[in-house]
């Protein structure tokens, strides 16, 4: 029985192929919205979660000043007071559950091999930084523990530094100038890509420490400690360590407030996600007004159609149909129609999400439950819609819907 | 089957439409039986009463006071589900207009009745080739009425009104659309299942000859019958 009526609804679908795809136009644009801003924000979401782990996974950052709260970073009512090395001799040596820490200092410095130049983010480091931002070397080796120490003129550039100045060729040995100061090239790192944030992270030049500290900067300070957790340690754990090896070492009395901020690279990874997360749902739910529109289209309709079939209607109560015979077929009419809007729409949806994760390179993700989501919704709204325009149908007189022309 | 016994009775049936003063009595107290087997003709002026007459006898319409019973039940007090279930079940229907669903087969038109008993799609279609092949349309199984002529669309409804077996055949002017010659036809076939299927039968027509056919003709005139008479032919 049912499947007779389902048979039926297509067939009349089918006899007004014209009307019936005006009608699903509402249904097809409001899924295939939907589906395509939910897919693109979740392909997102995945970018920004592994762009933030590209930063490094369970990664402290250490930095001077007061953590981030009213009057930002830093602060405004003090002067801040610069990380130093007896800092990182701290933490060295009392803190247990740490991988790797390493100091940084950083700034965007012009880099100049032969006549060509290049501004890039220059870091002064130790050889423990690899390490702890988890990047690899392709050729060449890293800062040797007596470089950093003495501060020799060596460095290690990024892919977008080595294409700038040689090509695909080999820049180890060669020597490029960085501000006044020249350096040896010793090693390439490994290419990473754009962030989300559209930041070069193959634009980079790192050199010691104390290269950077005397040469460059002029002073002892490190910008930044990272402190790169052990597999057996979560950073939520380390955190606390941290924070109180650093306020031993700079004494700070417990009444104050540290004058220095951890940042948690996993939170700000679950806060970026949850923040892109919150945006697709409400571009979702945007989109989701558009299926209410189109829900209303597929009422519109359907009252047509009830209209229309009026004689109809009144020939098969005459034979002996009952009222909820006439409600289900037209109700089954109205939710065949909109699904076929819903599974179009998810066809296009999913290809407008293929095609900007291509044009933004973003990873492809859709999620089978949102799809069953949007095909259970279409159907709802189809019965929704349709309820009212059947019993409409159902509730007519047979004898009036005889005689109607 | 059962001499004299009543398949429809009206006792003291009125139909009436409007309020107050602007009340209309189609119907004003008709007494009528129809017996099992019959082969009656309602004619009447319009406006008489007859096609109020014909919708209550299908069970498509209740009176406002009195009593109608088909087949021994009160059919003027069942809601419609229950009406819609008697229709199904024991009576036909032939319509003027042929109502035929277009752009559906001659088959799948005659079938339609079935689905609404829960008929298996296999056994519909037996039957409807079956009722087919009674109204003599062998090879016209899978024509839409459009391919159709007048006298042939009405076969297939007379097909589709006894593919049930149903106890009462209703046709309201069911010749009024044909020419003389397909009139003889369709009218020659009514008589034929009423002889053969024992089929009651209640037709509606403004035709005297067409009447003729009938062995009973009732007149209505201003809501009430005006005359009841056995025809010559059959008496």
């Amino acid at each position: 029985m049912i499947w007779e009526t389902v048979r039926l609804s297509l067939r009349s679908i089918r006899r007004n192929v014209l009307r019936s795809f005006l009608t699903l136009l509402g249904i097809v644009i409001g899924v295939a919205a939907v589906i395509a801003m939910l897919t693109i924000g979740s392909g997102t979401t995945q970018k920004v979660k592994a762009d933030i782990s590209k930063l490094g996974s369970n990664l402290l950052v250490v930095r001077a000043g007061r953590p981030a709260g009213p009057g930002g970073p830093g602060g405004l009512d003090q002067v801040v007071r610069p990380l130093a090395e007896k800092d990182l001799a701290a933490l060295a040596a009392h803190l247990t559950g740490a991988r790797a820490i390493s100091p940084a200092s950083q700034k965007q410095l012009r880099v100049i091999f032969g006549t060509e130049s290049l501004t890039s983010g220059v870091t002064g480091t130790d050889s423990a930084y690899l390490d702890a931002r988890d990047w690899k070397l392709v050729s060449g080796r890293p800062f040797s523990d007596s470089e950093t120490r003495s501060g020799t003129g060596v460095c290690l550039i990024g892919e977008t530094v080595r294409q700038q100045f040689f090509g695909a060729g080999d820049p180890e040995g060669e020597i490029i100038r960085v501000n006044r100061t020249s350096c040896k090239i010793i090693g390439l790192l490994e290419p990473k890509g754009y962030t989300g944030f559209g930041q070069d992270q193959d634009n980079v030049v790192l050199m010691p420490l104390h290269a950077f500290q005397r040469r460059i900067a002029g002073n002892r300070d490190i910008d930044n400690i990272y402190i790169a957790a052990d597999d057996r340690t979560p950073t939520s754990e380390l955190q606390p360590r941290v924070e109180d090896i650093l306020r031993d070492a700079r004494r700070i009395t417990p009444d104050r407030e540290s004058d220095f901020a951890i940042r948690d690279m996993t939170q700000i990874a679950d806060a970026m996600a949850s923040a892109t997360t919150t945006m697709t749902g409400m571009l979702g739910a945007v989109a989701g007004v558009s299926l209410l529109v189109g829900g209303i289209g597929i009422m519109n309709i359907m009252l047509v159609s009830v209209t229309e079939r009026t004689r109809e209607i009144g020939i098969r109560l005459a034979i002996g149909a009952h009222e909820k015979h006439i409600l289900i077929q037209f109700l089954v009419e109205a939710t065949v129609l909109s699904l076929l809007g819903g599974i179009i729409g998810i066809l296009i949806g999913l290809a407008l999400a293929g095609l900007a994760s291509m044009t933004l390179t973003i990873p492809f993700a859709p999620s089978p439950a949102v799809i069953l989501l949007a095909v259970g919704f279409s159907a709802l709204i189809g019965m929704v819609f349709g309820f009212f325009p059947a019993l409409r149908g159902a509730r007519l007189d047979p004898i009036d819907a005889l005689r109607h022309e | 089957m059962a001499a004299g016994a009543a398949l429809i009775a009206f006792d003291k049936v009125w139909k009436s439409y409007g309020q107050g003063e602007a009340k209309v009595h189609a119907l004003a107290g008709v007494d009528l039986a129809i017996r099992r087997g019959e082969f009656v003709a309602i004619m009447g002026p319009s406006g008489s009463g007859k096609s109020t007459a014909m919708n209550i006898i299908g069970c498509l319409d209740t009176p406002t006071a009195g009593t109608y019973s088909f087949m021994g039940v009160d059919a003027g007090r069942l809601d419609r589900n229950r009406r819609a279930m008697l229709r199904n079940l024991y009576v036909g229907f032939v319509f003027q207009g042929y109502n035929l669903l277009a752009r559906t087969t001659a088959a799948e038109n005659v079938e339609l009745p079935l689905i609404y008993r829960g008929v298996a799609a296999r056994e519909r279609r037996d039957l409807a080739m079956q009722a087919l092949a009674e109204v003599g349309l062998v090879g016209r199984e899978h024509h839409t009425p459009a391919e159709l002529s007048g006298g042939q669309q009405q076969r297939v409804a007379i097909a589709r009104a006894i593919v049930t077996r149903p106890t009462l055949l209703v046709a309201d002017e069911p010749t009024g659309n044909l020419d003389t010659a397909r009139t003889h036809e369709i009218m020659e076939l009514l008589t034929r299942l009423n002889r053969e299927l024992g089929l009651t039968i209640a037709m509606v027509t403004h035709e005297a000859d067409v009447a003729e056919y009938a062995e009973r003709t009732i007149r209505f005139l201003d809501g009430h019958v005006a005359s009841d008479t056995m025809s010559m032919e059959t008496a």
